[in-house]
């Protein structure tokens, strides 16, 4: 069936029908190897890749699939098997709570702060990394160092430089004559400085990822743009942002999905506030409301109906990316 | 503005064009060079990359009521290994340490070997429904964990596994990532037929991956590995879930160090800057390979 599995059986097979004078059992023993070979040659590729689907459906489609039933269901974290039967109670339990709405809108405007700056540094970064200079590869080391600190040290580090009354950046700010600025408390303070976090360790690796599709564009382009009179601002403009579209439409999908799911940096900023995302829940985040649900308020089955909502969204926002793509590719 | 002059009278000689554009256009591949503003930004955005990192070493080596003083210090104390001494005995830091190392590195050699497989398979081999599979396997890459964490919770919970090292490497063991970066990289570097060849000598297909896959993969094997060893070592929400302090990985014992009655915060700098330096270790040893990586996945992706 397989045109590999015939074209690599046949030089066997042939010899086999060349030299039809041999023992029985030579004939069987090669007979044997042949269907053995055939065998290996049509399943094998099922077996490479088996692993991948059986790891992926015991701990990727199943727990997902099984998250929506358990979403139907009143189920504590203190008996986490018992389920009793609840129908939507879970999820117009969800809609009717205010701390609901306001981690949507929390997600929402964190996406927004952290994703733009992100990948507008991301990009004008890689630009200037694509100059041919000395030092390249430390400039691209050094930008990575935040990439590989985890979520739970560097939010510990911030949450010491925002520190109001001894952190850092108040008393940098404080030299110019700025007051205090209640970073942990503040509504949109808050945000930001939990934005400055996520900005600090995806930038480099999102310029990486820019740079390396800035080194795919031909060169040609830029030498016909350089002779049209195009200055280096329009090159950048009119060559290498239409280059870059696919890849800025990924690191848009990426980052977007990445902070959907923001909930280290919200849980770790201000120690004691426990999952509430700050005095007033100004950056409690879907993913901590999930965590607070489940793990704190001990309610799994709405733990799950948060997940699934969460799904919907990272669905809808695929399918717009899907939409925008399709229109980016037409014209 | 300084191309616009140069290039703009139509009439000159292309050969003098030519020249004139010479040394701004460079080399070979004809980038241009980097000016002295562009190192000076990149110098500020690479001091401002890894001014928090040194900045919690320099907590870690001060004392507590040091760190409540203004201005805040801005250069190493001497109290760096008593902190790190509580550090390693309050969080349980060197079990936290074993343990994440043995969980990354059971997930990179997972992540490596079943990417490979798959990603072999899925590059050269024909099989029915194999696209369908590849977007299949593309389309998990947009699934987040955080979305299965009930049912895997119960999971583990019914399994009596919670705070057993495996409930937080089995969900990571596989990638789809690793099995679209090991596919990209093989359809490139694997010739169909040296696969052929070996399989017209009559070698079966274990002896294919061992003695002609593995060998052409190993440099994508590694970054994938390094990749992967990466972002398992930083894993937060799994395994903050699975685990308690009793048997806790860097990421989980990271946060009872801030839990404390009164948190020191130098002692909380030194437990984070140990469960960092490893990666640094990491990124400075293999740094090139690491960014090469991400840039290829990239291109690619």
């Amino acid at each position: 069936m397989t045109q590999t599995g015939t074209a690599v059986d046949a030089p066997p097979s042939a010899e086999g029908g060349a030299v039809p004078k041999r023992p029985a059992t030579e004939d069987r023993r090669q007979k044997w190897r042949s269907r053995r070979y055939r065998w290996d040659a049509k399943l094998s590729p099922y077996a490479f890749i088996s692993p991948f689907f059986l790891f992926f459906a015991a701990f990727g489609l199943f727990p997902l699939l099984y998250t929506a039933w358990a979403s139907l269901h009143r189920v504590e974290l203190t008996a986490p098997t018992d389920m009793e039967w609840a129908g939507l109670h879970n999820y117009t339990r969800l809609f009717e709570d205010h701390f609901f709405w306001n981690s949507l809108w929390v997600t929402f405007t964190l996406a927004v702060l952290s994703t733009v700056p992100q990948l507008l540094m991301a990009m004008g970064l890689a630009h200037l990394l694509n100059y041919k200079m000395r030092a390249a590869s430390f400039f691209r080391v050094a930008m990575l160092a935040p990439y590989a600190t985890s979520v739970a040290a560097a939010t510990l580090v911030f949450a010491m430089l925002y520190g109001r009354d001894y952190g850092l950046i108040n008393w940098f700010f404080g030299l110019f004559g700025v007051d205090e600025i209640d970073w942990k408390s503040g509504d949109w303070t808050s945000k930001i400085a939990i934005s400055t976090i996520v900005i600090w360790r995806w930038t480099g690796y999102n310029t990486l990822i820019y740079l390396a599709a800035m080194q795919a564009v031909p060169h040609d382009l830029y030498e016909s743009a350089a002779l049209d009179g195009a200055s280096r601002w329009k090159q950048f403009r009119y060559v290498t942002i239409p280059s870059l579209r696919p890849t800025i439409l990924f690191t848009v999908v990426v980052s977007t999905i990445g902070s959907v799911q923001l909930f280290g940096e919200p849980l770790l900023f201000e120690e004691g506030a426990g999952a509430s995302g700050g005095p007033d829940h100004q950056f409690q985040t879907l993913g901590l409301y999930l965590y607070e649900q489940g793990w704190r308020n001990l309610h799994l089955g709405r733990a799950a109906a948060i997940a699934w909502v969460m799904f919907l969204i990272l669905v809808v926002i695929g399918i717009v990316f899907g939409l925008i793509s399709r229109r980016l590719r037409k014209s | 503005m300084a191309t616009l002059t140069e290039t703009a009278p139509e009439t000159a000689a292309p050969a003098r064009r030519r020249r004139r554009r010479a040394p701004k256009a460079g080399e070979a591949g004809g980038q241009q060079r980097a000016g002295k503003l562009t190192y000076a930004v990149l110098l500020l955005f690479t001091a401002i990359s890894l001014f928090p990192l040194i900045w919690t070493a320099i907590a870690a080596s001060r004392t507590n009521e040091r760190l409540a003083e203004t201005p805040p210090p801005l250069w190493f104390g001497g109290n760096l290994f008593a902190n790190m001494e509580t550090a390693w005995s309050d969080a349980n830091m060197g079990l936290a340490l074993f343990n994440t190392t043995l969980v990354a590195g059971a997930i990179a050699a997972g992540t490596v070997l079943f990417g490979t497989l798959a990603g072999f398979a899925f590059a050269k081999l024909r099989f029915r429904f194999k696209n369908l599979l590849m977007l299949l396997v593309i389309g998990t890459m947009m699934v987040p964990p955080q979305l299965s964490v009930v049912p895997l919770y119960m999971a583990i919970a019914k399994l009596e596994w919670i705070d057993q090292l495996q409930s937080v490497i089995l969900p990571f063991i596989v990638s789809a990532f690793g099995v679209f970066f090991m596919r990209q990289y093989l359809i490139q570097a694997l010739p169909t037929e040296l696969i052929e060849a070996a399989r017209v000598d009559g070698a079966s297909s274990v002896r294919v991956i061992w003695h002609v896959v593995f060998p052409a993969a190993r440099p994508a094997m590694a970054v994938l590995g390094m990749l992967t060893f990466v972002m398992a070592w930083n894993e937060f929400f799994w395994p903050i879930i699975a685990l308690t302090q009793e048997n806790p990985t860097v990421q989980v014992a990271l946060t009872s160090l801030g839990r404390g009655y009164i948190p020191d915060q130098s002692v909380i700098m030194a437990g984070a800057l140990l469960g960092t330096l490893p990666l640094l270790l990491l990124l400075l040893l293999f740094g090139k390979q690491i960014v090469g990586g991400i840039m290829h996945g990239a291109v690619k992706g």
